[in-house]
C-alpha cells in the first residue's frame, strides 16, 4: 500500500481511451496502466515512486487529476484552470 | 581486482621478468602430470585461490615425478582454501635458492605516488621486516608523470648494500616492474619472494597483482590476453549472503545506486553516500566510537522501491539495532525519494521509523519535501548547518 502518495482521476478522464494513453505515455514512473475495458487503472505498488513532476496533471482537463500527498499538510496537487 | 598468481605470472612473463621453468595452470591431474613431465625434474604444483595460507592448509605440494604430480594435483584440486576451490594448480620446476628477497610496487596514499619497496629478506611479511630490520628495507617514490628509469632502481637496491652481478639483475627486474604497474592501472605489483639461485640467476617465486578497478576498461586488451573475463568481479573472500543479497537489490532496479554492501559485526546500519561522503562517515561514526554493522552506500537517485528494499536488507541484518542515513550534500539524488524509500523499508520491517533510524542528514535537492516526511513520521533529519562529523555523533549517542 503506498504510504506517501495517491492520485485520484476523475471517472470521466479514466474512461476516455485518449486521455488513458496520454496519461501512460506522460508518466516517468509507470502509476497509470490499461484495466479491463480499457479504462485506466492505478498502479498502487508504483504510487510511492511519483517525483511530483506534475506531467499527469498538465496531461487531463484542470482539476480531473489530483496527486496527493499523505504525509505533512496533505498538499493535493492539481492543475488550475 | 586481484589476478591469481598463474596470471600475475603471466603479466610479469610477457614483460620478461624470470619464472620458473614450466609455470602452467593445470585444471586436471592428467595435465599437471604432462606439465611435470615437460619440465622433467621436480616440481612445485600451487593451488591456485585468491587467498593466503595455501602452504598450510595443504595447497602447495611437491612433486618428484609426472605421476607423483598427478596424485599431488588431484589432492590440490579437490581441496578448499578459506572458503575458496581452485581455479587450478601451478606446475612449476623447484628452485634450488640460495636467498630470497622482497620486491613490491604499490600506491603510497601519504604521498600520493607509488612507491617501490626492496629488501633483502624476502619470504615473510614485508611489514615485519620494516618493523624488526628496517635496515633490511628500501622504499622510493615515482613520478607517474615521468618514465620509471632503471637508475631509479638501481639506487634504491644499492641503499642496502647490494653491489656487482646482483644489483644489475635485480635493476632490471625491478624497474620492469614498475613499468607493469604504470602501463596497466594495477595498485600492487609484487614479487615475494623474488629468488636468488646458486647458479647466480633470480627468478620471481611468487607474484601477486591487483588492478584498479576502474582500470578495467582500458585493461580490457591485457586482460583478454590473460584469459580474465574483464566483467569478472573478484574479491579477496567469496562475498556472504548479505554482500549476495546487496548487489541482488542493486542489480533489479537501474535506478540509481543502493548496494555495495561490506558486513561488520557492529550494531548500527549505515545507508551512506556522496562522493567520498560515505568513508568520511564511516570514520565519524568510529571516531565517535559507534560500531558499525555494515556500510552500504546510496546515491545516483535510487527509486523509492530500491532504497527500501536495501533498508530492509540492513535491518534484517542481525544485531542491527539502529540505521543511520546520511550523505553528504547531494545533487543528483532526492532527499525526498530517499526518505520515502527509508521509511518504507523501516515500516514493512514492522518497526517504527522514529524509534529505528538514528539520524537522517541527507541535505540538497528536494530537502524541503523530504523534511516534511521525515517530520510527519517523527524522524530526528538535519540540514547542510550540522557537519556530517556531527551527525555522526548524534547517531552513535543514540546508540547508548
Amino acid at each position: 500500500m503506498a504510504l506517501f502518495i495517491n492520485v485520484e482521476v476523475d471517472a470521466a478522464v479514466a474512461r476516455d481511451g485518449e486521455l488513458v494513453k496520454k496519461l501512460i505515455e506522460v508518466c516517468p514512473v509507470n502509476i497509470f496502466a490499461t484495466g479491463s475495458g480499457g479504462a485506466l487503472q492505478i498502479v498502487e505498488p508504483n504510487l510511492d515512486e511519483c517525483t511530483l513532476c506534475e506531467l499527469c496533471l498538465n496531461a487531463a482537463p484542470p482539476g480531473t487529476v489530483r496527486v496527493v500527498k499523505l504525509y505533512g499538510d496533505k498538499e493535493v496537487l492539481t492543475r488550475k484552470a | 581486482m586481484r589476478f591469481y598468481e598463474y596470471e600475475s605470472k603471466r603479466l610479469f612473463g610477457k614483460y620478461g621478468i624470470p619464472l620458473p621453468t614450466g609455470s602452467k595452470v593445470a585444471r586436471t591431474p592428467a595435465e599437471a602430470g604432462a606439465i611435470a613431465t615437460e619440465i622433467a625434474g621436480p616440481v612445485v604444483l600451487k593451488s591456485q585461490v585468491l587467498t593466503g595460507g595455501r602452504m598450510k592448509a595443504g595447497g602447495v605440494l611437491f612433486a618428484e615425478t609426472a605421476a607423483e604430480a598427478a596424485r599431488a594435483a588431484e589432492k590440490i584440486l579437490a581441496l578448499t582454501i578459506n572458503g575458496h576451490k581452485p581455479r587450478g594448480v601451478l606446475v612449476e620446476a623447484r628452485a634450488p635458492i640460495a636467498q630470497e628477497y622482497y620486491l613490491g610496487v604499490t600506491w603510497d596514499g601519504v604521498n600520493r605516488l607509488p612507491v617501490m619497496i626492496f629488501s633483502d629478506m624476502g619470504g615473510i611479511d614485508v611489514e615485519e621486516v620494516a618493523e624488526k630490520h628496517p635496515e633490511h628495507i628500501a622504499k622510493r617514490n615515482f613520478s607517474t608523470l615521468f618514465p620509471f628509469s632503471d637508475f631509479m632502481a638501481k639506487e634504491l637496491i644499492a641503499s642496502i648494500g647490494i653491489s656487482g652481478s646482483d644489483l644489475n639483475r635485480l635493476t632490471q627486474i625491478a624497474a620492469t616492474l614498475a613499468r607493469v604497474f604504470r602501463d596497466h592501472g594495477l595498485t600492487l605489483a609484487e614479487i615475494n619472494p623474488l629468488v636468488r639461485l646458486h647458479d647466480g640467476r633470480f627468478l620471481c617465486l611468487d607474484g601477486h597483482v591487483d588492478m584498479e578497478d576502474d582500470a578495467r576498461d582500458t585493461q580490457k586488451g591485457l586482460l583478454r590476453e590473460l584469459g580474465i573475463d574483464p566483467a569478472e568481479k573478484r574479491q579477496a573472500r567469496p562475498p556472504s549472503q548479505f554482500e549476495i543479497d546487496g548487489a541482488a537489490v542493486d542489480a533489479v532496479d537501474h535506478r540509481g545506486v543502493a548496494g555495495n554492501v561490506v558486513e561488520f559485526d557492529g550494531d548500527l546500519g549505515l545507508v551512506i553516500g556522496a562522493g567520498g561522503g560515505s568513508l568520511t562517515l564511516f570514520d565519524a561514526i568510529r571516531k565517535h566510537g559507534g560500531r558499525p554493522a555494515n556500510y552500504c552506500e546510496i546515491g545516483g537517485n535510487p527509486s523509492v522501491t530500491k532504497a527500501c528494499a536495501l533498508t530492509k536488507l540492513i535491518l534484517a541484518k542481525r544485531g542491527v539495532k539502529k540505521i543511520a542515513v546520511m550523505m553528504n550534500v547531494v545533487s543528483n539524488t532526492r532527499v525526498d525519494i530517499v526518505a520515502r524509500g527509508v521509511i518504507k523499508g523501516v515500516v514493512e520491517s514492522g518497526f517504527d521509523p522514529a524509534e529505528k533510524i538514528a539520524i537522517f542528514r541527507i541535505p540538497g535537492s528536494w530537502e524541503t519535501e523530504g523534511f516534511k516526511i521525515l517530520r510527519h513520521y517523527g524522524v530526528e533529519y538535519c540540514d547542510r548547518s550540522v557537519s556530517m562529523y556531527e551527525a555522526a555523533g548524534r547517531a552513535v549517542a543514540k546508540m547508548k
